[in-house]
Formats: C-alpha cells, sequence, structure tokens
C-alpha cells in the first residue's frame, strides 16, 4: 500500500485540503456533491500507476469557504490557478458528479495542462426531456440510499448520512452545493454551448441505474463531445468508482493506456 | 394596543384527505385541484371580510405573500392591496410581503408600492421579507444569495424612494443605469416600513438599526420565541444608541372569540386544526432550503421546527400561545398578559383561520371589534417602557 499524505495549499485568500498518494503521471480527481476528504480504495489503486491528488474544494469539508465564491466558474478558474501553482502538465483531470462538472468547466476554459478527461456520472448539462430528481427536497438519509444501485451499500450510505458526527461537514457541503447547482439546476447553459471545445481524449462512465443523473444525460455529452468513449456500467448507480471499483479502475486505467501516457 | 386585521385567503376547499396522497399543499400539490369557480367565490367573500374590517374600526388591514400553494392565494398580494385601496375608508393597508430576494426587477415593489400610497393618500404600509424557504424552490432564486438579494433590493428601493432620480444603482445583484421611478410615494420620505419574519437574528439586528427603526412583527411562533425576539429587538436597538417603542413591536395572532370561552373551543377547533395540520404541512427540506439561514442559525431553527411533521392539537397551540381562543374576556386577558410579558403596541390578529366559514368569521371579527378592541385600545405595556408614539 503506498498510502497518502494530506496537505494544506493556499490560494487566493483560500486554504483548502489536498490529499496525495502514489507516483506518476499526475491524476487529479474532483469529488462530487457529497463531499471529498476521504482516501478510498480505488483512489488507493490508482496510485499504483499515477501521482493521485484529490483536492477537497472551496466550500467544502476542511476548506475554506472564500468570499469570491459565487458559482462554478469561480471553482473552476480557481482550480485553473490551482494546476498552475502546483506547476502540474500532462494531468488526467477526472471528477464525479459535481466534480465531473467542474472538470468539464476548467477543460473548456483551458485545457493546455490537461493530457485526459474522465467524467463520471457528470453534471454540468442538462438534456431537455430527461428528468432529474430534486435532490434538494430529498433527507439526507434518502439522498445517501439512491445513490447505490446495490441496496446494502444504500442502506450503509444512509445510516452514515444521518450520524451526528458528520452533522457540521454535511451541512458545509450542502450550502456550498446550492450556491453552485441550485439555479439553473446543477448545469450551465454556458458549458452547454461551448463545450465542443474540449478536444482531448475523454472517457464518460455512467452507472447505468443512476437515479441522481439519469444515464440518459449521457447522450447530451456523447453529442457535445465527438471523441468521448461512453462507457456504461451495469448494475451500477451514480458511483461506478464505489459500487463498481475494479471495473472502474480497469476501464479507467485502459482509457488512459490508450491516450498514450 | 392598535389592531391591524390579517387575512391568509387560504383555498379552503382544500381536501381533506390529500395528505394521503402528497406530503404537502406547497410547491407539488397539483394545480389542478384549484377549482375556479369555488375561488372566485373566495376571493370576493375574503375581500368582504377584509373591507368589514375597516367598517368595524381595525386600525389596519393587511395581506400576505406566498407562491404556489393553497395556504395562501395571494401570490401577487399588490393586486388585492389595489383592490382594497378604493373600497376602504380609514384602515391601514400593509402589505406583509413582498419577497424581495424573489423579484428580478425590485424597482417594480417600488413602483407598485408608490401608486397604492397614492390611491390610498398615504395609507399604504411596506412590508419587505426574504419568502420563506419554500418560494426558493418555486422562485429558482438561490436560497444562498437571499440575505444579501434582499439587503441590495431593500437598499435600492429606498434610494428610488428617496434620492432624485434619474441615478445609476450599482449592485451585485441589481444593476440599473437609470433609476427614476414615477410615481413618488405619498408620504415622505416615504410609507412606514415593517418587517415581518419568524425570528432571524440578523433579520432582527438590522430591522431594529437606529438608522431604520422598522417595526418588527413576530409571524406564527410559540410566546416563548415571541418574548425571545422582543428583548432581542429591544436590546439591538439599545446597542445601537435608542430605547425601542412598543410600536416598533408586532405580534400576528391566530384569534377566535365566541361568547364564552366552551363555544369558542368548540367552534375553532376543526378550523384551526387544519390550519396547522393540513395548510401549514411542509417536510424541512423545502421550509429550510441550504443557505437560506446563516450556518450558525440553521441548527437552531432546524431544532425549533422539529414539530413540523407532527400532528398538533388546538389546545398544544393555546397553551404554546399560537393561539387565542375564549370569550371576550378571555381573549383581552391573554392579549394583557402577553403585551405586558412582550412589549409589543401592534396586534395583528388572524380572525379568518384555515376552514372557518364566512358567518363564523364574520362574527368572531364583530366580537373582536366590539368587545375586545375597545377596553385595550390605550393599553400600553406595563413596566415603564416608553409611551407609543402618537
Amino acid at each position: 500500500m503506498a498510502g497518502h499524505t494530506e496537505t494544506k495549499v493556499t490560494l487566493h485568500g483560500c486554504d483548502i485540503h489536498v490529499m496525495r498518494g502514489g507516483s506518476g503521471a499526475p491524476l487529479v480527481y474532483l469529488h462530487g456533491s457529497g463531499g471529498g476528504g476521504l482516501w478510498l480504495p480505488w483512489m488507493e489503486d490508482l496510485a499504483r500507476q499515477f501521482s493521485v491528488i484529490v483536492p477537497e474544494h472551496p466550500g467544502f469539508g476542511h476548506s475554506d469557504t472564500p468570499e469570491w465564491l459565487d458559482g462554478i466558474h469561480d471553482v473552476a478558474l480557481f482550480y485553473l490557478e490551482f494546476l498552475a501553482a502546483e506547476n502540474l502538465t500532462g494531468v488526467h483531470l477526472m471528477g464525479g458528479s459535481l466534480g465531473g462538472w467542474i472538470a468539464a468547466e476548467i477543460a473548456m476554459l483551458d485545457a493546455s495542462r490537461l493530457k485526459t478527461l474522465t467524467l463520471i456520472g457528470p453534471a454540468g448539462i442538462n438534456v431537455p426531456g430527461v428528468h432529474k430528481p430534486d435532490m434538494f427536497l430529498w433527507p439526507a438519509d434518502e439522498l445517501a440510499r439512491q445513490l447505490f444501485h446495490d441496496k446494502a451499500m444504500g442502506d450503509e450510505a444512509a445510516k452514515r448520512a444521518i450520524d451526528p458526527a458528520g452533522a457540521d461537514v454535511r451541512m458545509k457541503n450542502i450550502y456550498t452545493v446550492a450556491r453552485l447547482a441550485w439555479h439553473p439546476r446543477f448545469y450551465d447553459p454556458l458549458l452547454m454551448k461551448w463545450l465542443k471545445r474540449v478536444k482531448l481524449p475523454t472517457l464518460v462512465v455512467w452507472g447505468r441505474e443512476d437515479r441522481i443523473l439519469p444515464v440518459a444525460t449521457a447522450q447530451g455529452f456523447a453529442e457535445r463531445l465527438p471523441q468521448a468513449e461512453i462507457e456504461i456500467v451495469p448494475d451500477c448507480g451514480h458511483l461506478p468508482q464505489i459500487e463498481k471499483k475494479d471495473i472502474f479502475v480497469e476501464r479507467v486505467t485502459r482509457f488512459i493506456a490508450g491516450s498514450g501516457r | 394596543m392598535k389592531f391591524f386585521f390579517f387575512h391568509l385567503m387560504p383555498y379552503a376547499y382544500l381536501d381533506p384527505d390529500y395528505d394521503k396522497t402528497y406530503v404537502t399543499d406547497w410547491l407539488l400539490y397539483p394545480n389542478s385541484n384549484y377549482d375556479p369557480q369555488k375561488g372566485a367565490e373566495l376571493y370576493n367573500r375574503y375581500l368582504d371580510e377584509i373591507e368589514y374590517a375597516d367598517a368595524l374600526g381595525f386600525d389596519g388591514v393587511c395581506v400576505n405573500e406566498h407562491h404556489q400553494t393553497a395556504y395562501g392565494l395571494m401570490p401577487t398580494p399588490g393586486v388585492l392591496a389595489g383592490a382594497l385601496s378604493r373600497r376602504t375608508k380609514t384602515v391601514k393597508i400593509a402589505v406583509l410581503g413582498r419577497a424581495l430576494p424573489l423579484l428580478n426587477n425590485p424597482l417594480t415593489v417600488a413602483e407598485e408600492y408608490a401608486i397604492l400610497d397614492n390611491i390610498t393618500r398615504g395609507r399604504l404600509i411596506a412590508g419587505f421579507v426574504r419568502g420563506i424557504g419554500v418560494e426558493y424552490h418555486a422562485s429558482g432564486v438561490n436560497p444562498t444569495e437571499s440575505h444579501d438579494r434582499f439587503h441590495e433590493a431593500h437598499d435600492l428601493i429606498l434610494r428610488a424612494w428617496t434620492q432624485p432620480g434619474p441615478f445609476p444603482f450599482e449592485g451585485k445583484y441589481y444593476q440599473f443605469d437609470y433609476v427614476n421611478v414615477w410615481p413618488r410615494p405619498y408620504q415622505q420620505p416615504h410609507p412606514p416600513v415593517w418587517i415581518p419574519s419568524q425570528g432571524s437574528s440578523e433579520t432582527i439586528r438590522w430591522a431594529s438599526a437606529k438608522e431604520r427603526r422598522y417595526v418588527y412583527l413576530q409571524t406564527f411562533s410559540p410566546v416563548t420565541a415571541l418574548f425571545r425576539y422582543m428583548d432581542m429587538y429591544r436590546e439591538e436597538a439599545r446597542k445601537s444608541g435608542y430605547e425601542a417603542s412598543p410600536d416598533q413591536l408586532g405580534w400576528s395572532i391566530t384569534t377566535y372569540v365566541a361568547k364564552t370561552d366552551e363555544q369558542a373551543l368548540q367552534e375553532a377547533k376543526p378550523h384551526i386544526e387544519f390550519f396547522v395540520n393540513k395548510f401549514l404541512r411542509m417536510p424541512m427540506e423545502m421550509l429550510l432550503p441550504p443557505g437560506y439561514l446563516s450556518l450558525s442559525s440553521m441548527k437552531g431553527v432546524m431544532a425549533a421546527k422539529a414539530s413540523l411533521g407532527r400532528q398538533r392539537t388546538m389546545e398544544e397551540l393555546i397553551e404554546q400561545g399560537q393561539f387565542i381562543c375564549g370569550s371576550p374576556e378571555t381573549v383581552r386577558r391573554r392579549l394583557s398578559e402577553y403585551q405586558d410579558r412582550a412589549g409589543f403596541n401592534l396586534v395583528l390578529p388572524n380572525l379568518h383561520f384555515g376552514t372557518l366559514p364566512a358567518d363564523l368569521t364574520r362574527r368572531n371579527t364583530e366580537l373582536f371589534a366590539r368587545e375586545v378592541m375597545p377596553a385595550l385600545r390605550d393599553r400600553l405595556p406595563a413596566g415603564g417602557r416608553e409611551k407609543a408614539r402618537a
């Protein structure tokens, strides 16, 4: 086991918490609405081949909530500053859900430090007629349960979601999610217009039974990213990297290898 | 005390069994359940009830604002205030709404209020609110911007009323090259401002500040909360360098009067319980969307609202001081007692509530006007608080 370290990075008056593990080409992962801050088994797996860097977004968990945080573009531009400050190039950028949205925004704005893009059940665009459930109307435990296709995993997540020990962080996180994604709900009209700018090799991974962001949304990404490979994972909910870890790690590794790392 | 008849205009034909299918009568309850024939009858009946309060000698009448709900049919309260402005002759008309953060152009409220103030020759009271949490679901406005949008919209409206135009306004949420509102308000420098709230400490501090001294209204809350927030207002006023007058504090309280306590309790029970258990039914996620309150306020309010999903009885509501019900003597005594403890001088009785039918509403309003108001009219809070302004 390679293990990981935890550091603090200060940029534009904002301290963020960053986890790092492994060595090799840089792979930056951007977490979803539920928050980050946990070094998960799939990160450990990827750390065998990559230098895995996992920041907690401004406004989440151990990171500060800066005054300037008004919307999704602030986060994307902050991360472009972060990539520059860390002097990272040839980055494999990966994001899940809300983090997938941020990753897509970054790639749209400036892909010069990026090598590949992996989006896991990403938010960010709207496909007319595809109905998204309203997560802001779900109690926390219900939301956590809906993340998984596997019932036992869902029940376990539901239990964790109402553990009083995590209440403060959860509230901080959901406040930031609302700030970024309340309206338009989890998408950006600008990204919908200009995602086509992204010429990077892109992998879009989606759980077939995703009950948070329906798999039909993948079509909207496919239309805008003609070079993208779409991978639909069967018997899987919103978090393939957790629910189908081995399939996910194998697929991502193969994608990056095929993209001439 | 001064008395302001307050109506919420609920859709009284709400199916009592709707909650077997829907979790709430707000936001998600289909408007196919609204029958325009019945609705038209209700609007006209309710406006009659408000106009009657004018004839009976109330100091004022109040209309309200909520959106996409059977709870209240006043999404644009200015329309109702407009209807009342010509039919009433002496009452003040308080618009206890205009949820400013929901607006894309707050100057529409500066205009609307100024028109009402002109038509009534200065009988308008200008309410400004943030709107309750569910309005942020209904409007799409980001609840995390609620406080900031409220303050900015308020500043814009006040400047539009008091500063000669045209002038530019450069805000974060609102930008105008030309602010030059016609008509100007009839009352100078501007109509009185009232701030209804469920008790946000940020709102109380802001409303009480020396440069504003806005009237603060406590809406549907237990008396323990009423006492706490009115004390907080006076304390904040003192910190700001002055002593708050009882005329700066108001209480909105559902009230029912009948000849005897027994009769009042018996008549009111089904209607007040329908109000609280059917009309007010709403999950916490709707009432308190993320960011609507500061992180620090959120936890306290969530705890205070823990009863939200629970069925409540009339007896419980009376016990907690959320409902005053009884003979004229009982109602006078309760109001006096609460006035002494809380120090308010403005009373906003909701004399219609829930499914209360027209005949009982009329009798309730008459008894309140004839047997409660006269005895309390000159009453001030005990304890040597500063005398109310004339």
